[in-house]
């Protein structure tokens, strides 16, 4: 795809400028169409079902919307998550992911296309790529005469796997319209600097209003355009170009962000928003200075600029401290300060280091989502230094912050993404434009247009620097076909290749449900374990409908989207105290426990456990950040050093310490584990460790249900004890003299058969 | 501040302050008030003035330079200006009560005072037909490194026709009512 596409300047002179234009829109949909069907290699490989945690909720969301219509999911409390607050939930999400696609659902529906909401949803995130790698074409075409440009950089949106991963088939989040809205609004923006009229202004402000509904990343671009205006206010290049995109965009923006209910005052209470309202004020300033200055010589121009200038200072000096010390202007948010000090989350806020995507990258991840992009990055960053027009300077802006944030954040390697394309397209395509003139030009002013960037940039050099040998000729560049021919087949090569590697990342890293496992047998058919879906499935057909489930907050999404029951903490991590409730429930003693879960109403606990299969991304893997977060509240009652051993390891096994072994997690992930091995042999595949001959009791639960692979374990909470008594001695009782009185203790015992009721 | 490149070093040099002064106002100022202007207020004005003088001197220069269209947008920026302060100081002393309301209000006269400012920009720029070879050196003078290109491209700095000027401002403006209407409560 990404070569075919360098074929376009080849059609030079010859073909007319109709054909060419056609070219460039078939070239354009076929991208477009490689960019749907790149993701969706998980639909092929599994089925049509939503992927992770988050886009359960989404898609619960979009189904409410779809049922009760836009007002009551507008007004929604939703009172089966975060039992027993409840959330807001039309007020505390972004709604643009649910609209965009019941708005879809409605218009199929309306030309009488029969389709599932869940396949709407899980082919949105593709279909949108379409339109990713369309806007990208736009974006790029602005920064370069040359349309192979844009068309290299729409190749690259539509297949880099650091966009794919967050937008293949069945990935409904957020994210999945962002990227598009956020190209979008980028390319509105440099048109709107390049002609200065209102219109793009307003286009882009739209658009801005648009993201800002569907993706809180929005501060990205909240932050990156005031600083744009900046820097180009700073080299001098203040114009009333930039003076009308600017106060249009930000006018009009900011009261488009303020009608989404979950950002609200924000844009004129948070820090984070100050950026652009200092620079919307500074660019009235300069504007009006500007105004003065050129009605005035510069001397008394001088003078005035003084006295004024030095009245507004102090005035608004004045009046930013009166605002700080009455506290209107709030402080900066916990995520935006881990963006700057990475060791500050993990010291102050544990919940939002404990997500894996809020790690630092690795730096192998930037080739591996990136590849060859990587490379040729510095090379478009540095074109876009040596033209620095307003729009180059954009991009270079961009680069360094986008770069600076995806090396701290890994989710943030998304906003990465689109600059490198734009970057390496050019510089890619300004070596295919070079090395592909067949013809030596007589005299440089022959130089046909797809070249002509390079063409006049070398007689200025010549004049430049006449010292260098190769410039004392009369024509300067490189003629020999050889040379040509050998640098153009291997950038070929090179693009070849990483159509190759973004195929192989997405078929095999990107396109895994995580709902739905897959591993190869030894004989190398693909297995599917399934043992999420069978876990909720039977959660939802076999307990009552408003059965109370505790599980981390990983999974409440998951509850609440299949299984269709109450939860009390989810994916939505509003409200740390309580997560740090069922951190602390869960890492505490039973007899500590149980108090917790009869407060909350809990019914049923869910763990997940890999001990069986080798899944490692279970529950005790996790069970340090539920003690962290517990910890935060209640760093009397929960303590870290607790679940090591004296010398620092986190164990499992015989040697685990007692506050590890008593811990209810520890009990509900091991209990009756050891039933499935030889006596002594227990074995955990993850931690790779023996475990105690001698399995945890539970006595305040009975196991429920237990899935096929044991990756979800249910446990019942058992009711206060008929007569009075705890529950460690009623076990105690039933162990001694009739072992099989109650139903519940036949049900422990006999855990295995459990699955048949 | 940012310190404008393209200032000349005139007044030290004593050079013929008239000069330099219609080159400088040449983008701005229509070309049938050119001199008038320039003479008359130049008499005035002289390199030490106190800060007072010079903003009489503008001031001065403003009512005899600016066409009356122009000063019509001028009056109807003031009267946002006024509102808006009216808002603010409401907001000051009685209190925020109904905070979507005071937005609503004050973001839209912030907003349609920087709309009418863009049209006005737009609209009294454009250099007249005699002065337009001096107007755009002195436009494009500041970055004369980068931006001949876009001289090539045939398009000239400023290409926005005043009837499309407009016509972008009532879209601004719709759109921007419409957002406050509906932020209103």
């Amino acid at each position: 795809m990404a070569v075919a596409t360098t074929d376009n300047p080849y059609m030079k002179g010859s073909t007319s400028k109709n054909t060419r234009g056609l070219l460039r829109i078939v070239i354009l949909c076929t991208i477009a169409g490689a960019a749907v069907t790149a993701r969706l290699f998980s639909v092929i490989r599994f089925e049509s079902i939503i992927h992770e945690f988050d886009p359960w909720f989404n898609f619960r969301a979009t189904k409410y919307l779809i049922k009760h219509g836009f007002y009551s999911f507008w007004d929604w409390f939703d009172d089966r998550t975060w039992h027993p607050l409840g959330r807001v939930t039309g007020g505390t999400l972004y709604p643009g992911l649910m609209v965009t696609s019941g708005v879809i659902y409605h218009v199929l529906r309306f030309l009488s296309i029969p389709v599932d909401i869940r396949n709407v949803c899980v082919l949105l995130a593709p279909g949108f790529s379409g339109l990713t790698a369309l806007a990208m074409y736009l974006l790029t075409s602005e920064m370069s005469a040359s349309p192979s440009a844009g068309l290299l950089a729409a190749a690259f949106m539509g297949i880099t796997p650091g966009y794919i991963s967050r937008s293949v088939a069945g990935s409904y989040d957020n994210e999945a319209i962002a990227i598009f809205l956020l190209v979008f609004t980028f390319y509105l923006w440099i048109k709107a600097v390049k002609v200065g009229s209102v219109m793009w202004g307003a286009l882009a402000a739209l658009f801005y209003g648009y993201m800002v509904s569907a993706w809180g990343g929005y501060v990205f671009i909240t932050n990156l355009i005031p600083l744009h205006v900046f820097v180009l206010i700073l080299m001098g290049r203040f114009s009333s170009r930039i003076y009308i995109a600017y106060t249009t965009w930000y006018a009009l923006g900011t009261l488009a962000s303020m009608q989404v209910p979950f950002v609200g005052f924000l844009p004129i209470r948070s820090s984070d928003h100050m950026a652009a309202l200092g620079v919307f004020g500074l660019l009235n300033l300069v504007g009006f200075f500007d105004y003065l200055r050129n009605q005035l010589p510069g001397k008394q121009f001088q003078t005035l600029l003084l006295a004024l200038g030095g009245l507004i200072f102090v005035i608004l000096f004045g009046g930013l401290m009166l605002l700080t010390v009455t506290g209107v202007i709030a402080p900066w948010s916990g995520r935006f300060y881990s963006l700057w000090d990475t060791g500050y989350a993990k010291v102050h806020i544990p919940i939002i280091a404990s997500v894996s995507e809020h790690q630092p990258t690795a730096w192998p991840n930037f080739y591996f989502d990136l590849n060859l992009l990587i490379w040729a990055f510095p090379a478009g960053v540095y074109m876009c230094f040596l033209k620095l027009k307003d729009e180059h300077v954009f991009v270079v802006i961009y680069a360094v912050f986008a770069s600076y944030f995806a090396g701290v954040m890994v989710r943030l390697m998304l906003t990465l993404t689109p600059i490198v394309c734009v970057a390496s397209a050019l510089a890619l395509s300004h070596i295919l434009n070079t090395y592909t003139q067949i013809d030596s030009p007589s005299d440089h002013s022959s130089a046909n247009g797809t070249a002509e960037s390079n063409g006049s940039a070398k007689p200025a050099k010549v004049a430049l620097n006449p010292s260098l040998r190769s410039t004392r000729e009369k024509l300067v560049g490189v003629y020999s076909i050889v040379s040509k021919a050998v640098v153009t087949s291997m950038t070929a090569s090179f693009l070849l290749l990483f159509v190759a590697h973004c195929t192989w990342v997405t078929s095999n890293a990107y396109s895994s449900p995580s709902v739905v496992l897959a591993s190869r047998l030894p004989d190398g058919s693909q297995h599917i374990i399934d043992d999420y879906r069978e876990a909720y499935y039977w959660l939802r057909q076999n307990t009552e409908h408003n059965a109370r489930v505790m599980s981390w907050w990983d999974y409440g999404y998951q509850i609440g989207g299949m299984a269709d029951r109450p939860t009390l903490v989810d994916n939505n991590t509003w409200n740390n105290t309580h997560i740090a409730t069922v951190g602390k429930a869960m890492s505490s003693r039973e007899e500590v426990s149980y108090p917790i879960l009869r407060q909350h109403d809990v019914d049923y606990v869910l763990v997940v456990f890999g001990g069986l299969l080798g899944y490692s991304g279970d529950d005790i893997n996790k069970f340090l950040w539920m003690v962290r977060i517990a910890e935060g509240i209640w760093p009397d009652e929960v303590r870290e050093r607790d679940f090591f051993t004296a010398r620092g390891e986190y164990r499992v096994d015989d040697e685990a310490t007692p506050t590890m072994k008593n811990s209810l997690m520890y009990k509900m992930s091991y209990y009756n584990y050891n039933s499935l091995f030889p006596a002594g042999q227990a074995q955990d595949r993850v931690r790779g460790s023996r475990l105690p001959a001698q399995g945890p009791e539970l006595s305040t639960l009975e196991e429920a249900f237990t899935s096929e692979n044991w990756i979800i374990r249910i446990y019942k909470v058992k009711p206060l004890d008929n007569v009075g008594r705890d529950h460690q001695s009623a076990v105690a009782f039933d162990k001694g003299h009739k072992k099989k009185r109650k139903a519940g203790g036949s049900r422990k015992s006999t855990a295995r058969v459990l699955r048949e009721d | 501040m940012a310190k404008k490149p393209a200032q000349p070093a005139t007044p030290k040099a004593a050079a013929p302050p008239i000069n330099a002064h219609v080159a400088q106002s040449a983008p701005r100022a229509p070309s049938a008030t050119h001199t008038r202007t320039a003479s008359a207020s130049n008499s005035s004005l002289s390199a030490k003035s106190s800060p007072q003088e010079v903003a009489l001197h503008v001031w001065h220069k403003y009512l005899n330079d600016t066409p009356t269209r122009t000063m019509l947008l001028d009056v109807f920026m003031l009267f946002l200006v006024l509102v808006g302060a009216v808002q603010f100081l409401y907001c000051l002393l009685v209190g925020n009560y109904p905070f979507n309301a005071f937005l609503s209000g004050f973001g839209a006269c912030v907003g349609q005072f920087v709309l009418t400012a863009s049209l006005r920009m737009q609209t009294s720029e454009r250099p007249p037909p005699t002065a337009s070879a001096a107007a755009k050196k002195a436009a494009t003078k500041f970055n004369d490194e980068g931006f001949e290109e876009k001289d090539e491209d045939g398009k000239p700095v400023s290409k926005i026709s005043s009837e499309r000027a407009f016509a972008d401002y009532v879209l601004g403006s719709l759109i921007l009512h419409a957002f406050c209407v509906n932020f209103i409560n």
